[in-house]
């Protein structure tokens, strides 16, 4: 690696499919995985004479995302026509927004509570409302074949959401699309299926190095193709370094050549060049006289705010601050999303110890819904049995390892903490039992006192074992401190 | 302000068309005279004139987020030139 030679300079273009019912400018639906060419009408197949009509779910899907991610809402927007040709685009031009876009001038603030990166608010450019283009599927074995094309897809609303760019390494690029992609599932906008193609990455990448002559950029490269963030950290992992090998060798600068396209290829792990789209890409843009353009007043926006809830980053301080739990652990829950926060809030609520809920949603539930591939909704201990069960660890009536065993057996029994602890023979030892255990044990080990007396407090260890062999049911931390603070008075 | 060959070639590759060099020059005669009339508009004073969206004065027309039924498969496809039982056929498209 080369870090300290250059400066990976990052900015990242995101399109969303909106959670709509319909398609952005006409009725059809956008359902996923119909049969191909089975939902079109006259508008998204661009028959003479149709007229498209804005779907005001999709406006309000995007007024709600760009005020989320901090973004200016200028009282006016319009759509413009981006003039290209492809088969999949039978209008031969997208609907999109070119010159006044329905957001502007936003950020996302990313962080990483591992510490990875500092902290670091990511500029949002834009976010503009405009329409999917169809699908073509090449038959690639094939070669000269047709290509086929289904336009189920066309006219299904995106939100373009594209960042400044702020991103200085790979890691942080990640940061910012898993932090994006849990607002919109928070906000309910889009469910950002990557597989099929509800959010798609692009990512503009270059270097910034420092030469004996001052401060250069090499050219950007867009990566295209990237089907997952892992894809895309890699792609970007690699890009980087491509670049500086190629700056090495031809000492290209950002203009002296055009901007490049580059498909990441997930096989064999490089990107590749990509064959220009356009001859140039002259889009002549224009306003789309089709469409009327939209107005929202500053109480409408004030409205939209009024209704987001709380978002990731809020959820976090506040898990943090009410249940006194560290920004990692909160970072754990929010990220897996708002029902494992609320299953989280009532277990602490009930269970009366924050930390130690999230000790036991964090190890024992996330890694049971792991294994058994279910959502938390599925999770067959509700967060009343479970807070017996750490109520019953919080007051040391059973110790940590234990009391796996006994969720073991709650989870497919239905048995409550209680009737399993009970089952197992689990009760709390008193205080004069354990102290004549102590006592006992001391007594039969005259080395291990010795050593205690010195200070030598990991000695107790030795007595743990047979300590538990005695009673299965003593809390081991409780049994060593009463050791060592009976050892001194012997 | 009149138009160049080189700019008419332009748009022509862009709307991808072929022209011959006799089209190319009529093209180029025909395409100055369009422009040249639309900027007859140039002539008149705009300062104070706020710009304008869009050529109707309306605003905000939304429809519900309510399905329709869409076109059948075969209605969709009616006017292919090229078409199988799914779908379109255009001539392979290279570079993706």
């Amino acid at each position: 690696m080369s870090e300290s030679l250059y400066e990976i300079v990052i900015g990242l273009e995101v399109h969303v499919q909106l959670a709509t019912q319909t398609k952005l400018f006409c009725r059809c639906s956008t359902q996923y995985g119909a049969p191909p060419n089975t939902q079109t009408c006259p508008v998204c197949l661009a028959m003479p004479g149709s007229l498209p009509v804005m779907n005001r779910t999709a406006f309000q899907l995007g007024l709600k995302t760009a005020c989320a991610l901090n973004l200016q809402i200028p009282n006016f927007t319009k759509w413009d026509r981006k003039n290209y040709y492809y088969p999949d685009l039978p209008k031969g031009y997208q609907i999109s927004q070119y010159d006044l876009p329905m957001s502007q001038d936003g950020f996302l603030l990313i962080t990483d509570p591992k510490g990875q990166f500092e902290p670091r608010k990511v500029g949002i450019i834009r976010a503009h409302l405009e329409e999917d283009a169809g699908k073509s599927m090449h038959d690639e074995a094939a070669g000269k074949a047709d290509s086929r094309i289904d336009l189920n897809r066309t006219g299904t609303p995106l939100l373009e959401i594209v960042s400044e760019p702020d991103m200085r390494s790979p890691l942080e690029a990640k940061a910012y699309l898993t932090e994006l992609k849990l607002i919109l599932e928070y906000l309910g906008v889009s469910d950002c299926n990557m597989q099929e193609g509800s959010l798609r990455v692009d990512a503009n990448v270059n270097l910034h190095l420092q030469t004996p002559e001052g401060k250069v950029a090499t050219p950007i490269v867009e990566i295209k193709n990237m089907n997952s963030f892992r894809a895309v950290e890699r792609a970007i992992a690699f890009e980087a370094e491509r670049q500086y090998e190629v700056w090495l060798e031809t000492k290209q600068k950002i203009g002296d050549v055009a901007k490049q396209t580059r498909g990441w290829d997930d096989q064999a792990q490089v990107t590749r060049a990509q064959r220009y789209k356009e001859e140039s890409s002259d889009y002549r843009y224009f306003p789309e006289p089709d469409l009327a353009p939209v107005t929202t007043t500053d109480e409408e926006i004030a409205a939209v705010k009024a209704e987001l809830g709380e978002l990731p980053r809020q959820i976090r301080d506040r898990l943090e601050a009410q249940y006194k739990i560290p920004a990692y652990d909160a970072d754990v829950i929010v990220n897996q999303g708002q029902t494992t926060v609320n299953y989280y809030e009532t277990l602490a609520k009930n269970s009366g110890d924050g930390k130690l809920a999230s000790n036991w949603v964090q190890q024992e539930v996330l890694r049971v819904l792991k294994e058994r591939s279910l959502e938390i909704d599925a999770f067959p201990i509700s967060t009343e049995r479970l807070a017996e069960l750490v109520k019953a660890v919080a007051g040391k009536e059973i110790d940590g390892t234990r009391a796996k065993d006994v969720f073991a057996e709650m989870l497919d029994s239905g048995k409550s903490a209680p009737e399993v602890m009970k089952e197992m023979g689990i009760e709390k030892v008193d205080d004069s039992e354990l102290e004549n255990l102590c006592r006992e044990l001391l007594e039969a080990n005259p080395k291990v006192l010795a050593d205690l007396k010195e200070g030598t407090h990991k000695a107790v260890g030795a007595l743990i074992g047979q300590a538990k062999k005695k009673n299965p049911n003593i809390d081991p931390g409780t049994f060593r401190q009463m050791c060592i603070d009976m050892s001194a008075k012997m | 302000m009149s138009l160049s060959q080189d700019d008419v070639k332009k748009v022509s590759l862009l709307s991808r068309l072929l022209l011959t060099e006799e089209e190319l020059t009529t093209m180029t005669e025909q395409m100055s005279d369009i422009v040249g009339y639309v900027e007859q508009l140039n002539e008149l004073d705009t300062t104070d004139v706020e710009p304008m969206a869009h050529a109707v004065e309306q605003f905000n027309v939304f429809a519900a987020d309510e399905r329709a039924p869409s076109l059948s498969r075969d209605e969709a496809l009616a006017n292919a030139p090229k078409r199988d039982d799914e779908c379109f056929r255009v001539p392979a498209v290279l570079g993706e």
